[in-house]
């Protein structure tokens, strides 16, 4: 084979270059919810009272089954790169799976939770809520946005663990390149880092 | 990436066991939390204050790999959150003396 061919046919890998861009973009996302967060902690200190209210309104035994279901699932995330990098790859297709089910055990109990909350009218709009005193109509407002935009991070971590899932299935992804896989656990584990903090904000010390 | 680069990494992968005892000291907090929670609303934000923190920061540090990490990226990541931390500060301040 000639020079060229070889370098042509040699893929480049760079570790530390690939992590630290995942890690920028996961500080990004940092900030994104840090705004909300803010926005949370203004409301919250402007409408105690109606933020009272208005948490004891959600259910706060979704809230924390959903936090245990997510931490559940970012072991399962951390199982399955250590899996990889000891080259069990049936291991980590299984830890792959589970990760995958409870994040769609998650996305269950958030659709049980928004579907009771739709039913009792306390979303943005609704004739119920538009009666109720303001602070408790930011709260919702506040609740739909950041659980809805965490809920969509879910859908978006469970799709990139789909296309993960078979790249380690044919091979692409073993224990000498899991770079694809470990961002992937950088992203799902933030997803968790960001529920860990709703979890209190809306239902438990609202 | 260097050879070197490449045996050191290997070394460095943890196991499986750091992580189920990291996850069930998880658990335990997030149990805590609850039960504080319900003690009273004070309580809570304490709850709030001080274990959510530290729940996000073992799933930084482990999970996440940060203890297995060079300076490089423990700096960047310090840094950002610690500009954050005090963007938080200076909002609460601003809240708290209005």
């Amino acid at each position: 084979m000639s020079e060229a061919a070889t370098i042509h046919a040699e893929e480049h890998h760079d570790y530390l270059g690939a992590k630290l861009g995942m890690w920028l973009f996961l500080l990004t996302e940092v900030l994104l919810f840090s705004g909300l967060f803010i926005a949370y902690s203004y409301m919250r200190a402007r409408y105690p009272v109606d933020f009272h209210h208005a948490g004891g309104e959600l259910n706060a035994v979704i809230g924390v089954a959903n936090t245990f279901v997510l931490l559940t699932s970012s072991l399962t995330m951390a199982l399955a790169i250590v899996a990889i990098q000891r080259g069990e790859r049936g291991r980590s297709l299984l830890c792959l799976g589970i990760t995958m089910f409870l994040g769609v055990v998650f996305l269950v109990d958030k659709a049980i939770e928004w579907t009771s909350e739709f039913r009792h009218g306390n979303y943005p709009g609704a004739h119920h809520l538009a009666a109720q005193p303001p602070g408790e109509q930011v709260f919702f407002g506040l609740y739909f946005t950041m659980t809805g935009l965490h809920g969509v991070h879910v859908i978006a971590g469970l799709l990139v663990l789909a296309i993960m899932t078979v790249l380690v299935a044919r091979g692409r992804i073993d224990r000498d390149r899991f770079i694809l896989l470990e961002n992937t656990g950088l992203y799902w584990h933030l997803v968790d880092v960001i529920w860990i903090f709703l979890l209190p904000l809306f239902y438990l010390a609202a | 990436m260097s050879e070197p680069q490449m045996e050191l990494e290997a070394h460095d992968h943890p196991g499986y066991g750091v992580f189920f005892i990291v996850w069930a000291v998880l658990l335990v907090l997030t149990t805590l939390l609850v039960l504080l929670s319900r003690t009273g609303q004070d309580a809570a934000v304490w709850g709030l204050m001080i274990i959510t923190p530290l729940k996000a920061a073992l799933v930084f540090y482990f999970f996440m790999h940060l203890r297995y990490e060079g300076l490089l990226l423990k700096g960047v990541v310090t840094v950002a959150l610690g500009t954050l931390l005090i963007f938080f500060a200076l909002l609460f301040s601003d809240v708290a003396f209005r």
